[in-house]
């Protein structure tokens, strides 16, 4: 049975691909008219979206940008056009923007939000940009959180001073008592420190040192804070606290600690078992009722922390997946290296079950960026709390898609940029397959 | 299992056994909740010894060299390794693991890390060794391993073969006096085998005390000096690689050996 030898005697050699495979004749045969049903799809899909632009585009570009009230509005466009429907009314936004940016803000301030969002984003830098940007910056960044509160609330110097100087005290105690102590015990006298000088000696010190050497600049109340940026105000510091506290939740819930494991458990299920809302209302009314009488606890504060935990509890799920996705082997080839503890989750585990986690951790953050609209609910002027009240007013009374749509191009932009940098992040951190 | 042929000549003029205890048990016990894995073990290592634990799957061998260094905690009985004793002490555990290197089945190499860092890395933050100096050890150790060119991948992007000598050298930067190894070509494609072989015959050669738990025999033949048959949690029977082979004495022995050598 010799028939089935067979000893090729010379290897075949690649050949181009038939015209019809490649180029722009390609991708349009594979991807639009791969068959006679596709082809049906994609005449039918081509159609429904000429159908929608042909409403919106006109709508958007064929518009009245100059008119102070709406009926001038509707007179502009019924001389230019013979008719009211279908043009949009852009005169709305040309004279409130400002204020559906900063809310009440004092205008001749305007100056501070817009410094405390430049200075935001040279913060965010070298952590988000870590390889092209001078690691010097992270000064900048750790000096970011008592800068910022300065910027926008202004008032003395003192208090941004002294809130930092907590955590230098809470450090102190820490070392200090790590050392003599033990290690637990020194954090958690550490953090009593820092809480006690914050709640009870740092008010006096504020207060002595102003006495003594008064410089600030001028004071704004949280009431005139509104627009969107408060919609950023409270994004970016329940973003920027709830990821970290969200890691511990994480590494909480899996602990071999019992009370720890049980206090995580309970806060995570808590809080993600009442709807925000609730939070928010509990902030805004609750809150008074159990705090000592004459207590002046900031409203935006307060929403500024339910709005933390109810996304760190989010948060702490989402890691917790990732770490249920990294294989048992990397605990143990960190184990068997000698790593502790604390250098096995920094090096080895948490670059690892973050990376994984990008996709659910960004969508948790454009979540709670687009939650902090809810605040009008409770009576904060945020962006959607102002077009009620835009709408309140006689000359623009019935306007709606014209602001809502400059609301949503708002949110947009900030949530497409959000979603853009995580994909560039998965793609930069990408290390092969595994 | 397949008896792989070691063709050059082994060179065992370093490959000697000295006096000193590098690892005692005595009296241990470990079980998984009902389950009695390991039963009355007593085992003593000297310096310089490369042993080769066999047996039959779940008969507990892995379990036990992944209690040498803590990775699996044993309820009764003493272990000491190279002079310290296994205690519930963390001080005591990062210790011993920081002076016992191990090599997986699974390779279990850092993925984001490249594999300079990763052979860096424990050194860098658990003996505090400047940079400079872990990154000289880790090339030198790379070399050894014939990989040198390799020191900027990702993991990902090694075959198995190479990620398994990555892990040998990972271990080796630590400069350990006692290495472990589980399984270590098992995972792999018979052609990656010899290679891994190859790194642990030279290991061998330079005098280092190694624990391997493997199924290949041709291995337990020519580089080690003891022979360990492990089944149903307990050490059955323990000889030179010659006597164990040509001459088993328990009955399970030679059925083992009679099922993984007889074709």
């Amino acid at each position: 049975m010799s028939d089935v030898s067979f000893v090729r005697t010379e290897m075949l050699q690649e050949q181009t691909p038939p015209a019809s495979e490649v180029g722009i004749i390609g991708w349009v045969r594979h991807n639009l008219f791969s068959g006679w049903f596709n082809s049906i799809l994609t005449l039918i899909s081509l159609y429904a979206i000429y159908y929608v632009l042909s409403g919106i585009v006109p709508w958007i570009f064929q518009s009245v940008w100059n008119a102070n009230s709406l009926t001038e509005c509707r007179e502009i466009m019924m001389a230019t056009w013979g008719s009211t429907h279908g043009h949009a009314c852009w005169a709305v936004i040309n004279d409130r923007w400002l204020q559906m940016l900063f809310g009440f803000y004092p205008d001749h301030l305007y100056w501070r939000p817009i410094l405390a969002l430049v200075l935001l984003l040279i913060a965010l830098a070298p952590i988000l940009y870590s390889e092209r940007v001078p690691s010097k910056l992270l000064y900048l960044t750790a000096a970011y959180p008592f800068l910022m509160p300065f910027l926008m609330w202004g008032g003395t110097i003192w208090g941004p001073i002294s809130a930092a100087l907590g955590f230098v005290i809470g450090w102190g105690v820490y070392t200090v008592l790590s050392k003599q102590l033990s290690g637990l015990l020194g954090l958690v006298l550490g953090v009593l420190a820092t809480v006690i000088w914050w709640l009870v000696l740092s008010g006096y010190v504020v207060g002595a040192m102003d006495s003594i050497l008064p410089i600030g600049i001028e004071a704004v109340q949280s009431r005139q804070f509104g627009g969107f940026m408060l919609a950023i105000l409270l994004g970016v510091v329940a973003i920027g606290v709830s990821l970290p506290i969200g890691i511990v939740l994480a590494l909480g819930r899996q602990s071999d600690l019992l009370i720890v494991k049980y206090l995580c458990v309970g806060f995570i299920e808590f809080i993600r078992g009442v709807p925000l809302i609730t939070l928010l209302f509990v902030a805004s009314l609750l809150l008074n009722l159990f705090l000592p009488p004459g207590t002046n606890f900031d409203i935006i504060l307060r929403v500024m922390i339910m709005m933390t935990l109810f996304s760190a509890a989010y948060m702490a799920e989402v890691i917790r997946g990732g770490l249920a996705a990294l294989p048992r082997g990397q605990y143990e080839g960190a184990d068997s290296l000698g790593l502790n503890y604390w250098q096995a989750q920094r090096l080895i585990i948490m670059p690892q079950a973050l990376k994984i986690s990008i996709p659910g951790i960004v969508s948790t953050f454009i979540g709670i960026f687009k939650d902090t609209t809810l605040v009008s609910i409770i009576g904060l002027f945020d962006v959607i709390g102002l077009s009620s009240a835009i709408r309140a007013d006689t000359a623009w009374n019935g306007i709606y898609w014209e602001l809502f749509a400059f609301i949503g191009a708002l949110f947009f932009v900030v949530c497409f940029s959000m979603s853009r940098y995580s994909m560039y992040l998965e793609r930069k951190l990408q290390t092969g397959h595994r | 299992m397949s008896e792989l042929a070691i063709e050059r000549e082994i060179d065992r003029t370093k490959m000697q056994v000295s006096d000193e205890v590098a690892i005692e048990i005595t009296g241990m016990n470990k079980w998984y909740g009902a389950f009695h894995v390991l039963r009355d073990i007593n085992l003593t290592v000297n310096q310089g010894e490369r042993i080769v634990i066999a047996g039959p799957s779940g008969s507990g061998k892995s379990t036990l060299i992944r209690c040498l260094n803590a990775l699996e905690e044993h309820q009764q009985g003493r272990i000491e390794v190279d002079g310290t004793v296994l205690s519930n002490d963390l001080k005591n555990i990062d210790k011993i693991r920081s002076e016992v290197g191990m090599v997986f089945q699974h390779f279990n190499l850092f993925p984001h890390l490249t594999i300079l860092e990763n052979c860096t890395l424990a050194p860098i933050w658990v003996r505090k060794t400047p940079r400079r100096e872990a990154e000289e050890r880790a090339m030198h150790f790379l070399e050894k391993v014939k990989i040198p060119e390799q020191a900027d991948k990702y993991p990902g992007q090694l075959s198995g073969g190479q990620q398994q000598r990555v892990a040998i050298a990972r271990s080796l930067c630590m400069m350990p006096r006692i290495m472990l190894f589980d399984e270590p070509t098992s995972a792999l494609d018979p052609e990656m085998i010899k290679e891994v072989l190859d790194t642990m015959i030279e290991l061998a050669e330079e005098g280092m005390t190694m624990l391997c738990v493997t199924h290949e025999m041709g291995f337990a033949r020519q580089v080690a000096n003891r022979v360990i048959f492990m089944d149903a949690g307990q050490i059955v029977e323990q000889n030179e690689p010659e006597e164990f082979f040509n001459n088993p004495q328990s009955e399970r022995t030679k059925l083992f050996l009679s099922q993984i050598l007889g074709h």
